[in-house]
């Protein structure tokens, strides 16, 4: 008689201990999943891409490509040197600029200037670019990302934030940015 | 003597545990598999332990900060005594660990180990050798040096060509919208934690595997794996030609083991620690990235392959490879398992590895990248310059100052992205080097808008001289012809 009903009153007290478990893992699950997101969290609100100052015009003679860099708008504590971004300025001619992405439009590495030749080159797997960022050969499927930048009190300041790679909303950002006109 | 002996029994008391170790140590195994072509996985379980201790060893003194830790590893090359040691020891380790991993992968597959029933053990080697690879692309990121920060690009951007979801992955992969600080400890906690815990947990479950299930046998040409029979012919094999585990199999293993601990320990010592290169600092971008051994085919493969093709073959290609490697037991888990009676899978092998051995061979002197320095560092070779007129020498200076050595080779030095020129005044007529020159093409950036009309007529003249001299220059037959034709 007993055997039949103690059974019972066993089994709903484990049924509720795993229940109880099962929300409370629930209840832990939220937060540490939104704790892993948090990077696409803090995308979205509020976003990581701002102006940022690249520094007086005069630094980017007309007719030049030049090197630059700026401080990342959103950074670590633990950053150290990392926090620095570099970019290409082109002055094509005094009235409209190209700011080009470090980042070759292939897998990443930094593409280097040659003025001589009028040519950027990656050193990694070999994409080549013209000067105005266009592809010239190589494994790369399009041209150099390109930054929107506008000139404010004599200052070149560009929409900047996030590493560009293919697919990114940064890489369709700047397509867009290429065919609007800049908001200079 | 006594008192150990009565310690030792206190504990056995207690944990109970010396029949089933000796049981275990004991076990039979067949004879021929206590062979030196099976001692691979155990010399693979050995270098893990010296990478976790090597790896703790480590983590007392690296500092996992953006900031940090290309100092950390400089202190521990340069000032920490016997620092250096323990990192080249820890890096050479990691080459060794996965070579033997691979090694003892091939053999498995060779003999046919992968069969009934130890389907389950195939698997989890597989679930292994990624791990191992996780390991090795995680412990190059933690040297924070340039190669570390360029190759955690190329890894961002090849994630970020994961359809709809590429740029979510890119963002957890770098815990942020740039390569920093979370990076590092992101992969920092990968590589110390996560990987090595999974490493632990499915070293543990192939062992066990190993133990329940039995050495795989020495494969016999005819004698077919079936899977009604197998298990009692196995239990035959063993119990009538079967030795003990312990010593019998245990001394060859121990032997290799022991042999590939020098041999790691004596590669630290003669060839040190594997860096750390430049500082991670973005705004240096005079830098050669190139990944550690384990991924140099990968470079090679990511630079050969047509633009079109990459990203199919990149996010489908690992697809294919771990669903052959993972459904391998269920399609050929049964026959023969001699690898002379499986053609086949030794050419899978041969292929494998020659692909693997070849791509690796050509990254290491990475053909398809322009050599960045060859217009200011490489001269050209005397003899081209020798006896040439003023405008010919002009044009050997417009070869280096337009960067055409960079991809150009001349007598063997300098870029192989392009054919070398030595000969080309025998492949092209003067009109088709201007129109080449200028207009680009196969792959060849055009030059039209960066060289003036002298400076084209100087280069072309320079490259009408690139031929042997026993060898005539191309010419275009037919304006010769028609002039003949028409004086």
């Amino acid at each position: 008689m007993t055997q039949s009903n103690a059974p019972t009153r066993r089994g709903m007290l484990f049924k509720l201990g795993l229940l109880f478990n099962a929300a409370a893992g629930m209840v832990l699950a939220v937060p540490i999943v939104r704790y892993l997101l948090s990077p696409l969290i803090r995308e979205r609100k509020p976003g990581y891409e701002s102006w940022v100052s690249l520094g007086p015009l005069e630094q980017f003679p007309q007719g030049q490509t030049r090197l630059a860099s700026f401080r990342n708008p959103t950074t670590n504590v633990t950053d150290g040197e990392t926090a620095k971004v570099p970019c290409w300025v082109r002055n094509v001619d005094g009235q409209k600029l190209q700011v080009f992405a470090i980042n070759c439009a292939h897998l990443g590495c930094p593409v280097r200037w040659f003025p001589q030749s009028g040519l950027f080159m990656c050193p990694c797997h070999g994409g080549v670019y013209y000067a105005d960022g266009s592809r010239a050969s190589g494994p790369p499927e399009r041209g150099l990302f390109q930054y929107r930048y506008k000139v404010e009190q004599g200052n070149l300041l560009i929409l900047a934030g996030e590493m560009p790679t293919t697919g990114s909303p940064t890489a369709r950002l700047i397509n867009m940015a290429v065919r609007r006109p800049p908001c200079v | 003597m006594r008192v150990i002996k009565k310690l030792g029994e206190w504990f056995e008391q207690r944990i109970q545990l010396a029949g089933p170790v000796r049981e275990t140590l004991e076990h039979q195994v067949p004879r021929r598999s206590a062979s030196w072509a099976y001692v691979f996985g155990s010399a693979a379980l050995t270098v893990f332990c010296l990478q976790l201790f090597t790896g703790i060893l480590l983590a007392l003194l690296y500092v996992p900060s953006a900031g940090e830790a290309w100092n950390t590893l400089q202190n521990l090359n340069h000032h920490v005594t016997m620092g250096w040691f323990i990192r080249a020891l820890h890096g050479w380790g990691s080459n060794f660990m996965v070579a033997i991993v691979l090694i003892h992968m091939a053999q498995v597959f060779l003999f046919g180990a992968y069969k009934f029933p130890r389907e389950l053990t195939w698997i989890v080697g597989v679930i292994l050798l990624l791990l191992t690879l996780g390991m090795a692309f995680t412990g190059q990121v933690l040297r924070f040096d340039q190669d570390a920060y360029w190759g955690l690009g190329i890894g961002a951007s090849i994630s970020s060509r994961v359809p709809l979801l590429g740029p979510w992955i890119v963002k957890l992969l770098l815990g942020g919208p740039i390569i920093g600080g979370a990076t590092l400890s992101r992969f920092f906690a990968l590589h110390v934690f996560v990987i090595p815990g999974s490493l632990i947990a499915f070293v543990g479950l192939h062992l066990l595997l190993v133990l329940k299930l039995g050495i795989n046998e020495w494969p016999m040409p005819g004698r077919i794996v079936r899977r009604a029979t197998y298990i009692q012919q196995y239990h035959e094999l063993t119990s009538e030609d079967g030795v003990p585990f312990v010593p019998n199999a245990i001394r060859k293993d121990l032997v290799f083991s022991g042999l590939v601990l020098l041999s790691i320990a004596a590669c630290a010592s003669f060839f040190g620690p594997f860096g750390p290169s430049g500082q991670p600092d973005p705004t240096i971008i005079q830098t050669l990235p190139r990944p550690d051994y384990p991924f140099l085919w990968l470079y090679a493969v990511l630079s050969l392959l047509p633009p079109s093709l990459e990203t199919p073959v990149l996010l489908i290609g690992p697809v294919i490879v771990l669903a052959v490697l993972f459904t391998l037991p269920f399609f050929a888990g049964e026959g023969e398992k001699s690898w002379r009676r499986r053609p086949i899978a030794v050419l899978a092998i041969l292929l494998v590895a020659v692909g693997l051995g070849r791509f690796t061979h050509l990254a290491g002197y990475a053909p398809w990248s322009p050599v960045m320095d060859a217009w200011s560092g490489d001269s050209i070779p005397a003899n081209y310059l020798k006896g040439r007129t003023a405008l010919e020498r002009q044009g050997a200076l417009v070869f280096q100052a337009k960067q055409c050595h960079n991809c150009h080779a001349l007598g063997g030095i300098g870029g192989q992205r392009g054919p070398a020129l030595d000969r080309v005044a025998v492949r092209l007529t003067q009109n088709q080097l201007i129109r080449q020159v200028i207009q680009g093409g196969g792959n060849m950036p055009a030059f039209g808008k960066n060289l003036s009309p002298a400076e084209t007529t100087a280069l072309v003249a320079f490259l009408k001289t690139l031929h042997p001299s026993g060898q005539m220059p191309a010419q275009d037959a037919s304006s010769t012809i028609s002039l003949e034709a028409h004086p």
